[in-house]
């Protein structure tokens, strides 16, 4: 089997994905932790590239890196006593964790495999042209997606106002 | 090469030129692709880099002029290679890095700052059929990679291992994150005047400058942008007198040059944007026909812009982290919300009406932004009024005793009260 | 081309190590990362799905939009709760907030 250009980079960002993935939920130091979970959500807008979902991949990059990792990294500073992380950063039952982790995967892959239509689908179905004006129409259309549109935006405002209810400076 | 055809198209013959090289070589035509790819990639980031050495001789002569002095002019001819000399300087300096630091993330964020940047030249559209990459999503991956910027300065101040460059780095990352807000609302102004994100056809539908028909959003871009690099008035983030140089303290030598380099760059491709967006990119006489024209209008275009943050920033003092984080949410916010909802609804009447003229269109759109900066002005001239009685029946209860020195005229409507308290 | 199984192996595999991260850390801003990688994994299913099966309806890409921002509003409220426990108990220690444990 010939390996094409879109395998290798689709191997590529997996595995910087991964590796990036198994340094958050490893690394000694919250800092480098958060760093590398920007790398993730790096790789995962590589791979909604790969997938033609460019919008897709713009609104992670400028949500999930320009925003919520900027909110993470803000946290661990402001709640770190000391400025150096020390002792394990992982609990007791840490080991149970791993095999509970293993054991979902595998369960995972075993029915995975059992879906031979899922090793064929090739990905030659055409993307529509104007996916993008598709999307939008969507989003303000009251037949297709307009209510849960709305919700969101109001889980938004309830969010942003409980956040500075709960975090706000008691006088 | 046919002349001709090279003025109508350069980077086609170009290409064309190159793909025949490379296939005469024997490569497969997807490696070709791949090549012809990198090779781009290479020209505009080596474009993009090589220009703030023209930028930073720009402003420093701009600069002087303006404070009466001559700036440099004995390095070479008028002294433009005064920033080679500098950056030579940069160079050969020692390399210091602090006890403690974070090695790897210390060195990466100037890095960032650099690649943050040139990233957004990817998208400009220098001519008609000159662009890096032509994306259909252009103007949220602006957005996108600007705030990658910021996460390059919150990097560069933790890793430093110092108070004051994490102090400097919260307040740079509380205000860029803060002024993002107004910079994509009256971002999405010429989107929706333009009905695509894509800034290929933001240019294409400016047949009518933007300028014209969105003044308001153009302004609010252009502070929020200057806000976004980091210059006077909004330069906090570096102020010398207070937090000593900010979140860039513990830097020496290029790597402290990459993050100059990094924030003269920006503030040009601030200009480059507003250009883009509000002045029409590469639109003027026969930019269509000859794209190299197309590249000289955009090139003049974004020094306009360049040369205007230059002189706010000579002119203009430095504001308060609170004033400014005021200045963004009790004003910019809400006038960027009134903006997008005036210019939604007038747009659709006009749609309605069927007034396709695009000059009755723009001109329109500019009298509802008229009167919508009335409006502002309105409302800001009553806020002030109840402010200045607040304060000044708040002074008056405070001065009793001290006439000569209380003499501050409050408000209006107050002079004789205040005159006539100390008569008696 | 790629096959649709290996996308679906890799969000998996990002969620597995997401639920590890969940359950093992001791921190509980390293426990948020944790669900943020699950999310993650969701989308990429999510979008897989759509560009493999029905590109034609917009819907897959619209519940990653709707799941994007749920995460988003999730991982502020959480942030907000975390440093107001700090502030209380001083700790952000998932194991130390153990006030109401029987």
């Amino acid at each position: 089997m010939t390996v094409t250009v879109d395998q290798i980079l689709f191997l590529i960002t997996a595995l910087v994905t991964m590796g990036a993935a198994a340094t958050v939920v490893t690394a000694q130091n919250l800092v480098h932790a958060a760093l590398a979970l920007i790398a993730t959500f790096f790789g995962v807008a590589i791979l909604f590239v790969l997938l033609q979902a460019g919008f897709l991949a713009t609104v992670q990059v400028v949500l999930y890196i320009g925003a919520i990792s900027i909110l993470i990294i803000f946290a661990i500073m402001l709640t770190r006593r000391v400025m150096q992380d020390s002792g394990p950063q992982t609990n007791q039952q840490w080991w149970l964790a791993a095999v509970f982790a293993l054991a979902l995967f595998a369960a995972l892959w075993v029915v995975l495999q059992q879906v031979p239509a899922l090793q064929q689908a090739s990905g030659s179905l055409p993307i529509p042209g104007d996916s993008l004006q598709l999307l939008g129409f969507g989003f303000v259309d009251p037949n297709q997606y307009l209510l849960p549109f709305e919700l969101a935006s109001v889980l938004l405002l309830i969010a942003l106002v409980g956040s500075i209810v709960i975090a706000g400076e008691k006088q | 090469m046919d002349i001709g055809q090279f003025i109508k198209d350069p980077l086609g013959v170009i290409g064309a030129f190159l793909t025949s090289l490379l296939a005469g070589i024997g490569l497969a035509p997807q490696a070709i692709m791949v090549i012809e790819m990198i090779i781009g990639v290479v020209v505009i980031a080596s474009a993009a880099l090589v220009l703030p050495l023209f930028l930073i001789w720009f402003e420093r002569r701009v600069v002087a002029r303006m404070q009466d002095r001559i700036g440099p002019n004995r390095v070479g001819p008028q002294g433009l290679l005064q920033t080679i000399a500098d950056a030579i300087k940069l160079m050969i300096k020692e390399d210091i890095t602090p006890i403690g630091a974070d090695k790897l993330v210390y060195n990466a964020a100037p890095i960032l700052s650099v690649v943050a940047i040139i990233s957004m030249w990817a998208v400009l559209p220098f001519a008609s059929n000159i662009i890096g990459t032509s994306l259909n999503v252009g103007a949220l991956y602006i957005v996108g990679v600007g705030s990658l910027g910021t996460l390059a300065i919150m990097m560069g101040g933790w890793a430093s291992n110092n108070k004051y460059a994490l102090l400097g780095a919260f307040r740079t990352v509380a205000q860029l994150v803060s002024y993002e807000a107004p910079m994509i609302l009256s971002l999405l102004v010429p989107v929706i005047l333009a009905r695509t994100m894509d800034l290929n056809g933001i240019v294409q539908a400016q047949s009518v400058w933007f300028i014209v028909a969105a003044p308001i959003a153009a302004l609010i871009f252009f502070v929020t942008s200057v806000a976004e690099v980091g210059r006077t008035p909004f330069d906090l983030l570096e102020a010398e007198s207070e937090i000593v140089a900010g979140f860039h303290i513990e830097y020496s030598g290029m790597k402290f040059g990459m993050f100059f380099v990094a924030e003269f760059l920006h503030a040009f491709t601030v200009g480059a944007l507003t250009a883009v967006l509000f002045l029409g990119g590469w639109r003027g006489p026969f930019a269509e026909q000859v794209p190299l024209l197309g590249i000289v209008y955009f090139i003049l275009k974004a020094f306009l812009g360049y040369f205007i943050v230059i002189l706010m920033r000579t002119t203009l003092p430095r504001i308060r982290i609170d004033h400014m984080l005021d200045l963004n949410w009790k004003f910019l916010v809400p006038t960027s919300l009134s903006v997008i909802v005036v210019t939604i609804v007038v747009d659709k009447l006009i749609q309605q009406a069927g007034i396709t003229n695009d000059w009755a269109r723009s001109g329109l759109l500019f009298l509802a932004n008229v009167l919508l900066g009335l409006a502002i002005f309105w409302v800001l001239s009553r806020a002030a009024r109840s402010m200045r009685a607040f304060e000044g029946a708040a002074g008056e209860a405070h001065h009793g005793g001290d006439h000569a020195a209380g003499h501050l005229a409050p408000a209006h409507g107050e002079p004789a009260e205040a005159h006539a308290a100390p008569a008696h | 081309m790629v096959p649709l199984s290996w996308y679906l192996t890799l969000a998996a595999a990002l969620f597995c190590v997401g639920l590890y991260g969940v359950l093992a850390r001791k921190n509980a801003v390293a426990i948020l990362m944790g669900i943020e990688l699950m999310l993650n994994a969701v989308n990429i299913n999510l979008v897989a799905f759509w560009h493999y099966l029905e590109p034609q309806v917009m819907a897959g890409q619209m519940f990653t939009i709707i799941v994007l921002t749920v995460a988003a509003s999730e991982a502020a409220v959480g942030l907000a709760l975390i440093i107001s426990i700090y502030r209380r108990r001083n700790t952000v220690i998932a194991e130390d907030v153990d006030l109401m444990k029987w």
